[in-house]
């Protein structure tokens, strides 16, 4: 016989979808079916039950092959390079649960760490963006239930975020948005004709890199002012169009993603976009919502903010928090070889930094948690693998819009196999017990 | 003929998919160890498709297989789905935000058929090392 699990919170994208179904095998250790999922997220669930799993921290020997270790090895390994290392940089803190996080913050603030996020590598901008002039933004229950104008900057959903747009952004029928799809106005705008451009009414296909010029015409538009013929590639008529259908809509929401935080202008394109946000507020209600990329990556940065009181790139080695992106971010940091040991959880920047940073982590004692094999653990001197959180074990978790959602295990863990918490746990004491605190 | 076109990197659904089936895998160097290119720009750059290439930028260099564009038509834009492969070209500077510069990297693209892509692993092993060509 089967259990069928309902209600399971997906803990791949920042969308948390709370409405999977899984079924496992009787005795709960195997996990057969996943049902609702995106295929990203029921790839992700299927993986766990991987049968060339790794179940064992390893250690890279001399002649750079690995050597089986056992936990409490890995341990004393982790808690001796943190404690010996005068700034370590404890990176990642995206795909684990908020439990996890906040213990990696108390060994952070022992340790003298400096604790950065994927928003580093992602949403960082718009954290900036976010503290120079305020967001107005909502729940996505909100834009499900109330928003007639919908807007993709710079993100691509039907890739990134595949069911976002049924659940709460194009599709849905809401309380005030009962025709569903029909009922909306979609704008996408990218310099690609992507997938998700191919559903919506309009798509501005920007140059590349030129998104503050166009966010700014939307602003020159929303007043009626002039605006040259061209901007950024896109005719004026049809920006004035665009302008004009955000202005008749009830209720606009835009979302961002990485095609304004990564290219050029960066902050600032989001700086930007708040201000055509607040403008069109004076016409009609709006928000603007980033498109966070992993499940938690909004959780660590709620866990920072109220110990530290700022999102990523929080530098403790002075016994206190300070906070300078492009000085405290872990890219610079690397890049100036400002750091000396490197801890990573829950991310994957070996596969995901530019290639001379990875190359800074190779150069140093360095420790990666992370149920899967990647290019992060091929790097490191260290691998711990660990359950699956939102799979293996549960914990609280923040979707995109800051709403937190208590992820759930299905599945038992392989045996013997550590959680992230229980191994930031012992690794805490350990430290502890060196620093004699 | 070496063409020069501007970069820009990202998640594409076989690259989420094949990141959580395991980036060991070849299903992975399949999804990602790509460029995207545009007709025109295949036109120019002399090549058939499915052609092994190698991208060079200010910052570095990498071989893909070059693929026709999923998402087009982007003249002059060419697409590497974000991982270790377009981490090798991208313009690492943040210009003191924390952000690389993930998009918008000038980059230039000439035929390289007879030398192979690396996995994964494989490439940061062998860039660590400083083992690659």
């Amino acid at each position: 016989m089967t259990k069928t699990v309902t209600d399971v919170i997906c803990p791949f994208c920042g969308t948390l979808c709370d409405d999977l179904e899984v079924v496992v095998s009787d005795d709960g250790k195997q996990l057969l079916e996943v049902y609702n999922a995106c295929a990203i997220g029921a790839e992700k669930f299927l993986h766990s039950q991987a049968k060339d799993r790794l179940t064992r921290p390893r250690m890279r020997q001399e002649d750079g092959s690995w050597k089986e270790i056992s936990y409490d090895e890995a341990i004393e390994y982790t808690a001796r390079m943190l404690t010996d290392a005068k700034k370590p940089l404890m990176y990642g803190w995206s795909s684990t649960n908020c439990e996890a996080q906040a213990i990696g913050s108390e060994i952070g603030e022992l340790v003298g760490a400096v604790m950065d996020n994927t928003a580093t590598v992602c949403h960082g901008t718009s954290l900036i963006a976010v503290q120079d002039i305020g967001i107005p933004s909502c729940t996505l229950g909100e834009v499900k239930n109330r928003a007639d104008r919908v807007v993709f900057w710079g993100c691509n959903p039907a890739h990134a975020h595949p069911r976002h747009m049924s659940r709460y952004s194009i599709f849905p029928r809401g309380f005030f948005t009962g025709k569903g799809h029909t009922g909306r106005k979609v704008i996408v705008v990218d310099p690609r004709p992507t997938d998700t451009a191919s559903v919506a009414d309009v798509h501005l296909q920007v140059e590349q890199g030129r998104d503050y010029e166009l966010l700014n015409a939307f602003r020159v538009a929303f007043k009626g002012e002039q605006l040259p013929d061209v901007v950024a590639g896109i005719p004026k008529e049809k920006i004035y169009e665009a302008a004009e259908t955000l202005k008749s809509g009830r209720f606009v929401i835009i979302f961002f993603g990485m095609g304004v935080t990564q290219s050029l202008g960066k902050n600032h394109n989001i700086d930007e976009a708040i201000a055509v946000t607040r403008d069109l507020n004076e016409y009609t209600k709006a928000a603007i919502m980033p498109m966070r990329g992993h499940y938690n990556v909004t959780g660590s940065g709620q866990v920072w903010g109220w110990l530290f009181g700022f999102p990523f790139a929080v530098d403790l080695s002075r016994g206190f928090a300070r906070y300078n992106p492009g000085e405290t971010t872990s890219n610079d940091l690397l890049a100036r070889d400002e750091v000396d040991a490197v801890f990573v959880l829950g991310s994957d920047p070996g596969a995901h930094f530019p290639f001379n940073s990875v190359k800074k982590i190779y150069d140093r004692p360095s420790v990666a948690i992370d149920p899967h094999e990647t290019p992060t653990t091929e790097v490191c001197k260290v691998h711990v693998p660990v359950a699956f959180v939102g799979v293996e074990v549960g914990g609280c978790a923040y979707r995109m819009d800051n709403v937190p959602i208590e992820t759930r295990k299905v599945v038992e863990p392989p045996e013997g196999m550590m959680t992230d918490e229980e191994f930031l746990k012992r690794v805490l004491a350990r430290v502890k017990e060196i620093q004699g605190v | 003929m070496a063409i020069r076109v501007n970069l820009i990197t990202g998640r594409t659904i076989q690259q989420g998919v094949s990141m959580e089936a395991g980036k060991e895998k070849p299903a992975y160097t399949t999804a990602c160890g790509i460029i995207e290119l545009d007709p025109a720009d295949f036109k120019k750059l002399g090549a058939y498709r499915n052609t092994n290439v190698r991208v060079t930028s200010e910052y570095g260099s990498v071989v893909v297989k070059a693929v026709e564009a999923t998402q087009g038509p982007h003249p002059g834009v060419a697409y590497i789905p974000m991982g270790p492969w377009a981490n090798m070209v991208v313009n690492p500077n943040t210009y003191s935000t924390g952000m690389p510069t993930f998009k918008g990297t000038p980059v230039e693209v000439e035929a390289a058929k007879d030398e192979p892509v690396l996995s994964s692993l494989e490439l940061v092993r062998k860039g660590c090392r400083g083992e690659l060509a």
